[in-house]
């Protein structure tokens, strides 16, 4: 059995590789991988706390459920606006939905 | 870390995280995706939350990462292949990732969960149950009305308006075809996609 340690490093080695993507990429559908891996490094690290603590307890695994639906609704709306700027701009590059700002 | 198995998974895990953001073409990164979120169900497995694991499949590789393929597909174009992140920009998003490993890592060193006993249970269904039906009702008819929501929310976003929603666009679109022929055709017509593809080129 791996150390709690070990999954607070695999998720903050994931929480980095999202926040590059979200800094480098400019691609729409891109970002909203990187935010995936974000969210799903915080799932692991409630799920990891949830087992591996002195005194366990199954909170860290309900909200880590909730946290799953969460971003599940969250991706559905991303992808409808995805959908939406390519109508409009024919193109997913966030320089181009700069005017999106007004 | 002496566990070959959570050695195994964190290596799957973290390389197609990487593969998923920088693999050129977009499909396949959804792909590797998937393979991360299910690195993460393996996580859940290994950690006795089968419950979760099993959620996270249905939901996450289920429906998730097909609903983003299925949007790869209907928007998908080759100019993305080309866009450039610029070298400056990619060393700068290098520099904030190693910043954060660098920090957060820096704090989980200097605090105390490293010495933690685990518990020798796993929390199992039966409480998670409980918990989410008693304790957590309010917030979980809250998040049911927030996935009602979000679902019509999207279902509003991406509906093709009938003769008016492509002319919100610019004038370009009623220069270029009547609303009937524009309606006949769809939103997704290819002569229709090349054409304002080449406006939108001219523009800038």
């Amino acid at each position: 059995m791996a150390e709690i340690l070990d999954y607070t490093i695999v998720s903050i080695i994931l929480l980095a590789i999202g926040i590059y993507g979200l800094t480098v990429k400019r691609n729409f559908i891109r970002m909203l991988f990187a935010v995936e891996i974000i969210v799903n490094a915080a799932n692991l690290n409630l799920v990891a706390f949830s087992r591996l603590m002195p005194a366990p307890n199954a909170t860290g695994q309900t909200f880590a459920l909730f946290s799953i639906a969460i971003a599940a609704a969250e991706v559905a709306v991303g992808l409808a606006l995805i959908i939406v700027a390519y109508r409009i701009y024919r193109n997913i590059d966030i320089k181009g939905l700069k005017r999106l700002s007004g | 870390m002496s566990d070959p198995y959570f050695i195994a998974v964190s290596a799957i895990t973290i390389a197609s995280a990487i593969i998923a953001l920088e693999f050129r073409e977009l499909i396949y990164g959804a792909i590797a995706l998937a393979v991360t979120l299910l690195g993460i169900a393996m996580f859940f497995v290994l950690l006795d939350a089968t419950f979760v694991a099993m959620f996270q499949i249905t939901v996450y590789v289920g429906a998730v990462v097909v609903l983003i393929i299925f949007t790869i597909m209907l928007v998908r174009r080759e100019a993305w292949l080309r866009l450039d992140e610029g070298g400056r920009r990619r060393i700068m998003g290098v520099v904030v990732a190693l910043a954060v490993i660098g920090l957060v890592g820096a704090l989980l060193a200097g605090s105390s969960i490293a010495r933690w006993q685990a518990s020798e249970s796993a929390p199992t269904l039966i409480q998670i149950g409980e918990e989410m039906l008693t304790y957590y009702s309010p917030a979980f008819i809250a998040l049911a009305l927030t996935l009602a929501a979000s679902v019509i929310g999207a279902l509003v976003l991406a509906k093709v308006e009938r003769g008016g929603g492509e002319a919100s666009d610019s004038e370009a679109g009623e220069g270029v075809m009547g609303s009937e022929e524009g309606e006949a055709r769809g939103a997704v017509g290819e002569g229709e996609d090349t054409r304002w593809g080449k406006e939108r080129e001219e523009e800038r």
